[in-house]
């Protein structure tokens, strides 16, 4: 299982190294850069916000209205289980709803924000593609196919198990 | 090349090339435009000014579209008006209804186009915006529930003033302009200049208003109420209320500034002319020291701060005189409070500039000594015209009075100071004046006062070339950089934040058109034109300060108090 830690340990990379990739002042690569940052850091701090600036000559503002603009990036860091859960057609009819209320309740956050102890986050997203497999969601890039409301104490529990155990 | 094209079925002459909106506006046929800014691309955001073209399903936006030959055009057909009803309508749906509280009420251009469009009820509710309401910088409020998403100053802050320090936020029902990472104004870049809140055409952004602390201060009899004043704020209190400005008009100004209870009213003019003389000595030390780098002028506080956060390379170039207002500021705190035998802090001193990082300009480091500031309050010309009104004061029929000594007059060179270029002109003109005994001719400044946003001149005085240049607004920094860059040398610097300079500062009367702000200039320069004292070394004011008052006051006779320091400001680029 530690494949669910590779996204929390890549934090230390450096953004430095990141940015020396890119070409100084090339503003079209603002977005895969950006992208980069957030796959290694799991989320886009004020610090890579500002040091993108600088790097290519945007100012933070810019960038801040930009990233806001896409879903994808977030700027507070992920929990060490980043949940996404499947709010399409097709899992919505098979309940999706029932399972975004049942996370909120056992780990207490809205979507989008972490809980205290950096364990877990989760959001919503529109559809990932896996719509005959009733409610479908991802956990550190695992799919859950066919979940049910019951069954996710039980999944949450096994998964504080593993952070407890690394 | 001109042709014809057919609007509401008369025939109007139209130019190749041009957009609908700019032909039908010069055939006299008005169309409602919001998002639209005279100077800047068309964006067709707003859709306000949508038309009925023959032919096409979908209305167009006449801001955008070019005119077409075969073009038949409908502007005022009930589909469009009814488009234009419901966008209005849209745009209220969310929008508080708290007019009469607002800053803007009566002078707001959303409330306009209601009232044109003949807007009588809330037909859509929509959900309200969650208020916000950001207080945080020293000269600039907003409020967020206010806002209908134009981007104007979104725009303005970025092609204009090139600070960038406002952005659209989220996307959607959520969208919002804000700052960097959505903090309060003053983590962000803003520089103060207040450009945004002069195109916003709600109160979404407005000023900080600091009327009612004056007020209070009005009321209190022990305390000694001092207004100093700019040249521009007589134009700017003579537009906003109406009058016809005539060049007595500051007598009047004084007599209406004294009804409303100010003991002591004096010319920040005075001050300009200090910081004029100060900055021609430096430059002249620089001039005999062969000092490569320029001296950068600093009486544009919006312009330092931008300095201190962008540039601080040049922070070491920057002129250390303080501004105009804070010079007059701080002689209000020393000099008259030892001629009138009080303690500076027995002094409430209020300034009314045309400008609004003045605003912040009285709160920075430096600006107040032991604990007391230089200038406690400052008021926007619009402010000060609340305040004349609010004392309910019959500008009609009043009497002409001049201003306190020891600050009543001044040269023609510190009017100067208001238009872009003003000040390095009367610099080089003490300069001269100085070195040579005579002044220099007026023909060689013509280049200086207009054409494009940066401007330079050499001229010889004596065996010594001095070179000047002028950035006409922020924009034309980047002209300077390429200029230093190809290796050309100057002596001497100015930079207005402001395109034009003070006469479009952000202080004064909403919606002033390209024309009146050049009127304004106009008006600067028939002064400088007219007036007889023309050098600040030549006014009796500035004699008498620098060869008695100075003097004979022990704490300020080194002249350091004229003198503040600029450090490199940390704020989210």
């Amino acid at each position: 299982m530690s494949e669910f830690f590779t996204l929390y340990n890549r934090m230390s990379t450096d953004l430095d190294i990141i940015l020396k990739k890119y070409k100084q002042g090339k503003r079209e690569d603002l977005i895969p850069l950006l992208q980069e940052i957030q796959d290694h850091l799991g989320y886009l701090s004020e610090e890579a916000i500002v040091k993108t600036g600088s790097f290519l000559g945007l100012s933070t503002t810019k960038i801040f209205g930009l990233a806001t603009f896409y879903d994808r990036f977030r700027f507070i860091p992920s929990g060490k289980i980043q949940i996404r859960i499947c709010h399409g057609t097709s899992c919505f009819l098979n309940g999706s709803q029932a399972i975004i209320n049942k996370i909120r309740e056992e780990t207490g956050v809205m979507p989008g924000q972490t809980t205290r102890d950096g364990n877990f986050s989760y959001e919503i997203v529109s559809c990932m593609g896996g719509c005959c497999n009733g409610p479908v969601i991802n956990v550190n890039g695992e799919y859950y196919t066919h979940i049910k409301a019951e069954q996710l104490p039980e999944l949450i529990k096994r998964f504080k198990y593993i952070i407890e155990n690394d | 090349m001109l042709f014809t094209i057919q609007v509401n079925n008369k025939k109007i002459k139209a130019e190749k090339g041009e957009t609908i909106l700019s032909a039908l506006n010069r055939n006299g046929i008005i169309i409602p435009t919001l998002c639209r800014m005279k100077e800047f691309t068309p964006t067709g955001a707003c859709r306000m000014c949508v038309v009925e073209v023959e032919g096409r399903d979908r209305l167009v936006t006449a801001c955008s579209q070019p005119v077409e030959e075969w073009m038949k055009i409908k502007t005022h057909s009930p589909r469009v008006i009814t488009a234009r009803k419901t966008i209005v309508e849209l745009l209220l749906s969310n929008h508080p209804d708290d007019c009469l509280y607002c800053d803007r009420n009566l002078n707001c251009e959303l409330q306009r186009l209601s009232e044109e469009l003949n807007i009588r009820e809330r037909r859509i509710r929509g959900r309200k915006i969650k208020p916000r309401l950001d207080q945080s910088s020293p000269a600039i409020i907003r409020e967020l529930s206010k806002c209908i998403l134009c981007g104007r100053c979104v725009r303005v802050c970025e092609e204009v003033i090139t600070a960038t320090s406002l952005d659209f936020i989220n996307k959607g029902r959520e969208t919002h302009v804000g700052a960097a990472m959505d903090r309060d104004f003053n983590f962000s870049s803003c520089i103060h200049c207040g450009q945004c809140v002069l195109v916003c055409p709600t109160g979404a952004l407005h000023e900080k208003h600091n009327i009612t602390e004056v007020q209070e201060y009005l009321n209190k009899p022990e305390i000694i109420k001092v207004i100093q004043y700019s040249s521009m704020v007589v134009y700017g209190i003579a537009e906003e209320l109406g009058m016809r400005y005539t060049r007595e008009f500051d007598k009047i100004l004084n007599s209406i500034l004294r009804k409303i209870g100010f003991d002591k009213v004096y010319k920040t003019g005075l001050g300009t002319d200090v910081c004029i003389s100060e900055i021609a000595g430096q430059l002249s030390d620089r001039i005999e020291n062969k000092s490569d780098n320029p001296l950068y002028i600093s009486a544009c506080p919006a312009w330092v701060k931008y300095t201190e956060q962008f540039i601080p390379s040049l922070i070491p170039q920057l002129s250390t005189v303080k501004s105009p207002q804070q010079i007059t500021g701080v002689l209000i705190k020393t000099l008259v409070a030892d001629q009138m035998g009080v303690r500076p802090e027995e002094i409430f001193s209020v300034s009314a500039t045309p400008c609004m990082a003045m605003k912040f300009e009285a709160r920075r480091d430096g600006m107040m000594r032991k604990g007391i500031s230089d200038v406690d309050s400052v008021l926007t010309v619009r402010e000060l015209a609340r305040l004349i009104r609010l004392y309910g004061i019959d500008t009609s029929n009043i009497e002409h009075e001049p201003a306190d000594e020891p600050m009543s007059g001044r040269s023609s060179a510190a009017i100067m100071a208001e238009v872009s270029g003003g000040i390095a002109e009367g610099v080089i003109r003490t300069y001269h004046y100085q070195k040579m005994k005579k002044e220099p001719d007026k023909q060689i400044f013509k280049k200086l006062r207009s054409g494009g946003v940066f401007r330079e001149i050499s001229l010889m005085v004596g065996e010594t070339e001095v070179r000047v240049g002028v950035v006409d607004g922020l924009t034309g920094l980047e002209k300077l950089k390429a200029s230093l860059a190809a290796g050309k040398k100057y002596d001497i610097i100015e930079v207005m934040t402001c395109p034009g300079g003070c006469v479009h500062g952000a202080g004064i009367t909403f919606n002033t058109s390209k024309d009146e702000i050049r009127n304004r200039a106009k008006l600067v320069y028939q002064s400088d034109e007219t007036e007889a004292v023309n050098l600040p070394c030549k006014s009796p004011s500035l004699i008498n300060l620098y060869e008695k008052l100075l003097k004979s006051n022990g704490e300020i006779a080194d002249k350091k108090i004229f003198f503040t320091h600029f450090e490199k400001r940390n704020v989210l680029l």
